[in-house]
């Protein structure tokens, strides 16, 4: 496959200018850039969900024009996104061939074919699994693989994969990319979408990198490295990922005594200074967003006591938690951290909307200086305030969560992956305004399962397995496998270690 | 227009020619088709463009566009309100029962009437939100179920009888004029006023906005959800009780059965005026134009001659369009 000279224009940005890319047979080539470098627009173009406004695509050296995906499925090419859209109440089967059962007579599905189709085709992909169980029943790392199944039924030549490791654990990452090595070898042609860097280097046999909607650079993976990659991405040398210079102060900003919530998380307790960044590491679904909900309101506690600088709160909701200086940056920015119909002026301002307005009238003209003032610090790229949030790229979008709880200046700020699935240059950000953040005297509580950048950042690290508190350790005891080896504990394992 | 109108503006400026068309139909279109739409009445008929016949056009369409700001509230925060009819009859048959002198209890001062029949919409209204609000019930069963009850209370509190011998200054609300402008056109533009600077202006408004758009994301933010959905459909109560004690003042009689089906119209009205179904987007000018259109269309219809069941098809097909056009604009 090859393209040549594609472009697309969106209204106010160039998302593609003048790409050009040649993929082979038995090839895997990867792209990488930064959330809105064009990886996506590329991926719409390729499988006709875009319409180009220049440029050809040629498969075998003829020229190809698809008006949708069919038409792509049809050619050979097939593409596994990023975010899954399984059918959660059908099978793995009616899934895999939702739009293409095979019938009897014309009439009614034959299950039982599709189910066998289904069993072979995961089973010449080394995975066992029942075809009739549905969707729902899957674990993540399951759902991707029966997406990639579902591609590969297709009898594709050329297949696509956007940040296929994006959802799932490392151990199932792993077996992810001894599958695409697999397909490679059997010849397959395969564009394989991502920003890490690890896997990049596992499995790409080409690297281009994508910046602003153009090609930046096209090289054989054995001719270059990680550094040179990461600084073509974001357009400059890459001093050092992490910044940390925060000190702490004597004084506890935050205590939270034998907190309790139903079956989430039993009897938690810890001490956050002014001053530190205080990491929670366990992982999904071990209780540490849940607390956080807890902490600053959404869903209360049923049983402790938290203390803010020495007096005791009370958070039956949001409202009371921020009026007490915190700040929540939740987990899921699409869910629950932004409005995304709305503009980033109202994105920004609706936390603050009280202070910025006299009675029930909103003051404008200090509502847009006030937003300006923060959408500035943060070096937000948006054409305008009146920007509707769901257009800004991912690390944007963060961004404006970022904006709206820091237009408050809480005196602790709780960060619930602040950086998931956004560009390095961004994390960059997010993690000097951090360190600067701790340094003003304000602290910091960050939930991560990245364990690089938890260990780089967090001055204590608390961890958490099964909604208990499992182990403090401090910066400079964390070890990786440590960590982990106590978030997978069970209950009564469960063991201290002291700083 | 509202905020977000002119940031699409802005940005309509960087695209491309064919693109620029486009989004001018789907932005635009219901303007555009309204405009048209005069021009040609105003060619097929002489007597449509007369200040009488435009007087006229509006007053009766500010029953409809009434319940429509009020549905306009409710359909931002994503839920919808099918009781209006019902809420109407209410609120207008108790403000004429308080009016009249042939109800029992004698006479009141119009103004007592007034906001008796108000606060009857509103407690209906209110007990909507109170099932939505606080348990979390779906707005269609619960409203459907006050569509129901409310037709029922109607009937129940005037024995299935209309109400007349309704005190003359009472009358004033729905026939009077100040400068020749009917007192339900004054009352119509007084309550967009009013509506608009609510949502456009002040916190509430943006509030309605942020819940419908995203209700978890409000939450987090401090937003009192559960108060604004309440809220809403206590509004849309108030608006659709004013709606029935013009229509009330306008007949001279309250009737029980007054206001059956209007919430087809309403919501029809807020439809084709672009506000989204799912909540979170729309205008409350779009609503307005929605309303203008729907009346036009009646009028117009009129005065060619032509039957009415040809313009519950002509009606159809235009709420159709709207979406579709909304559905464009969505995909952009």
């Amino acid at each position: 496959m090859e393209i040549r000279d594609l472009t697309k224009r969106f209204p106010g940005v160039l998302a593609l200018d003048a790409v050009n890319l040649c993929l082979e047979r038995g090839s895997v080539h990867a792209i990488c850039g930064e959330n809105g470098a064009g990886k996506s627009t590329l991926m719409n173009l390729l499988m006709g969900i875009d319409s180009r406004d220049r440029g050809e695509i040629l498969i075998d050296g003829r020229p190809v024009q698809f008006v949708n995906p069919k038409q792509a499925l049809a050619a050979g090419i097939s593409i596994i996104e990023q975010e899954l859209n399984p059918v959660p109440e059908m099978t793995v089967a009616e899934n895999m061939f939702l739009g293409r059962e095979s019938t009897r007579f014309g009439l009614w599905v034959d299950a039982r074919a599709a189910q066998e189709k289904a069993r072979q085709i995961l089973a010449s992909l080394g995975i066992e699994l029942n075809p009739r169980l549905k969707m729902k029943e899957l674990s993540l790392a399951q759902i991707q693989l029966v997406e990639i199944g579902k591609a590969l039924s297709y009898d594709s030549e050329i297949l696509i994969m956007d940040e296929p490791t994006s959802a799932i654990a490392e151990k199932d990452a792993d077996r992810l990319l001894d599958l695409v090595k697999s397909l490679r070898d059997q010849g397959k042609g395969i564009l394989y979408v991502s920003h890490r860097m690890n896997e990049i280097f596992r499995v790409a046999d080409t690297i281009t990198v994508f910046r602003d909607g153009r090609c930046v650079s096209t090289q054989l993976a054995s001719e270059t490295n990680r550094p040179e990659v990461v600084s073509l991405m974001i357009g400059r040398k890459l001093e050092d990922e992490y910044t940390k210079n925060n000190r702490i102060q004597p004084e506890v900003a935050l205590s939270v005594r034998g907190l309790s919530r139903g079956d989430d998380f039993h009897d938690i307790s810890l001490e956050v200074h002014a001053g530190e960044i205080y990491g929670i590491f366990g992982l999904m679904g071990s209780g540490r967003s849940e607390f956080f909900d807890a902490l600053f309101g959404v869903e209360p506690a049923d049983e402790g006591e938290i203390c803010l600088f020495g007096d005791r709160c009370e958070h039956r909701r949001p409202k009371d938690a921020m009026a007490n200086g915190m700040a929540l940056v939740t987990e899921d920015r699409k869910k629950s951290g932004l409005v995304l119909s709305s503009s980033v002026r109202d994105n920004v301002a609706l936390p603050n909307l009280r202070q910025l307005s006299c009675g029930p009238l909103i003051l404008e003209g200090r509502e847009k200086d006030a937003v300006q003032r923060i959408t500035d610090r943060f070096r937000l790229k948006t054409p305008s305030l009146r920007q509707i949030v769901s257009r800004l790229s991912g690390g944007n979008q963060q961004k404006v969560v970022l904006a709206k709880w820091l237009l408050r200046s809480p005196r602790i700020l709780l960060l619930d992956e602040p950086t998931r699935g956004i560009d390095i240059g961004a994390k960059g950000e997010i993690y000097s305004f951090m360190s600067e953040y701790a340094n003003e005297g304000h602290a910091i509580l960050l939930i991560s399962s990245e364990l690089p950048e938890i260990i780089a950042m967090s001055d204590r690290i608390l961890v958490f397995s099964n909604g208990r508190a499992v182990g403090e350790c401090s910066q400079a005891e964390a070890r990786q496998e440590e960590l982990l080896r106590l978030a997978s504990l069970s209950v009564h394992e469960g063991e201290v270690l002291h700083a | 227009m509202p905020e977000n109108h002119s940031a699409r503006r802005s940005e309509q400026s960087f695209a491309g020619g064919r693109h620029t068309l486009a989004r001018l139909l789907s932005e635009y279109g219901i303007l555009l088709a309204f405009l048209v739409l005069v021009v040609v009445l105003s060619f097929a008929s002489e007597y449509f463009l007369r200040a009488d016949n435009i007087i006229n056009i509006l007053r009766q369409t500010s029953i409809n566009a009434l319940l429509a700001i009020g549905m306009t509230f409710v359909i931002l925060t994503g839920g919808i309100d099918l009781s209006v009819g019902s809420v109407l009859a209410f609120g207008g048959i108790v403000a004429a029962s308080l009016a009249s002198e042939a109800f029992g209890g004698g006479v009141v001062h119009p103004l007592v009437a007034l906001a008796a029949g108000l606060g009857g919409g509103v407690l209906l209204g209110a007990i909507n939100g109170l099932f939505i609000a606080k348990w979390r019930m779906p707005a269609f069963v619960v409203t459907l179920g006050m569509l129901s009850m409310g037709r029922g209370f109607t009937f129940i509190y005037s024995d299935g009888m209309p109400v007349p011998r309704i005190d003359e200054r009472f009358l004033v609300i729905g026939q009077g004029t100040f400068l020749g402008i009917p007192f339900p056109v004054l009352i119509l533009a007084f309550v967009f006023l009013v509506s608009w600077v609510i949502l456009y202006k002040t916190r509430y408004g943006r509030y309605v906005y942020a819940v419908g758009g995203n209700e978890k994301s409000a939450q987090v933010s401090g937003v009192n959800t559960r108060w604004i959905i309440f809220s809403v459909y206590a509004i849309s109560g108030f608006c659709a009780a004013l709606a029935g004690i013009i229509l009330t003042a306008r007949t001279t009689a309250g009737l029980p059965q007054a206001g059956q089906a209007y919430e087809l119209d309403a919501i029809a009205a807020v439809v084709i005026g672009g506000t989204s179904l799912s909540g979170g987007r729309g205008t409350l000018t779009g609503t307005l134009i929605g309303a203008l259109l729907i009346g036009v269309i009646g009028n117009g219809l009129d005065l060619l001659g032509v039957s009415s069941y040809y313009q519950q098809v002509i009606k159809g097909a235009i709420i159709i369009v709207a979406v579709l056009l909304d559905s464009f604009r969505k995909r952009d």
